[in-house]
């Protein structure tokens, strides 16, 4: 079955986005295709290369990307949210002439098109948030 | 049938009534994060008054990692995270309550 993903949540606030990945990973182990996830709201932030949690604890980025190059999983970032919390790819870096781009590798900024398409061509959507 | 999916406890009283008030016959509940919290006894639990025990499930490594494992009331089924996937399949949608 066709999965997509709706993260809205915060990384550090609530538990929701450790849940997401938790679920990500687990339909991919039960055989079902994970066909885009989705970052909305607070949770462009989980897309900061820059986040440096302690050792002990959980780097979502990290875990998000590492398992998107296992599975060559499509993980969008909501543009807008995005630049406005301050995460930035290259093209938003000069556009906004900052002097530092701070987008983790393997995700990428788009628009809520991809949001749209993923709903239309998944069986299901799920949404994480709060 | 659709998968409601809740992860508040029972204390947002207007966020569950929302989400009973859009309750098909059939519908599925996965309490999930601080939503396990709904599956301890509870003197005046909506699942009673709306007879949802058996439509409920909980997700059981919110439940241990909350030490709940011996206060949850045992005619609510847990299931794992292979569960909460497979109770996504069998549902046509799912629905977030946050």
């Amino acid at each position: 079955m066709k999965f997509s993903i709706v993260i809205q949540s915060s990384p550090f606030t609530s538990q929701s986005s450790s849940t997401a990945l938790r679920f990500a990973r687990t339909l991919i182990t039960e055989g079902h295709e994970l066909f885009r996830v989705f970052f909305y709201s607070d949770a462009v932030l989980t897309a900061n290369a820059l986040i440096s949690p302690p050792q002990d604890e959980q780097s979502l980025p990290v875990e998000w990307q590492a398992l998107a190059s296992e599975h060559n999983l499509d993980l969008v970032v909501c543009i807008a949210a995005a630049v406005k919390r301050g995460v930035l790819d290259t093209n938003e870096q000069k556009r906004y002439e900052k002097n530092a781009q701070n987008l983790e590798n393997r995700f990428e900024l788009s628009g809520l098109g991809q949001l749209a398409e993923a709903i239309a061509v998944s069986d299901r959507v799920v949404t994480f948030g709060g | 049938m659709t998968l409601h999916l809740l992860n508040k406890t029972q204390q947002n009283t207007a966020l569950i009534e929302r989400m009973l008030s859009t309750l098909s016959d059939g519908d599925q509940i996965l309490l999930i994060e601080d939503g396990v919290y709904n599956a301890l006894p509870h003197s005046e639990s909506w699942i009673d008054s709306k007879d949802l025990k058996q439509s409920t499930y909980a997700l059981v490594c919110d439940i241990e990692a909350r030490g709940l494992s011996s206060r949850i009331r045992t005619d609510i089924e847990q299931v794992d995270d292979k569960g909460f996937v497979r109770l996504s399949c069998e549902a046509e949608k799912v629905v977030s309550w946050f």
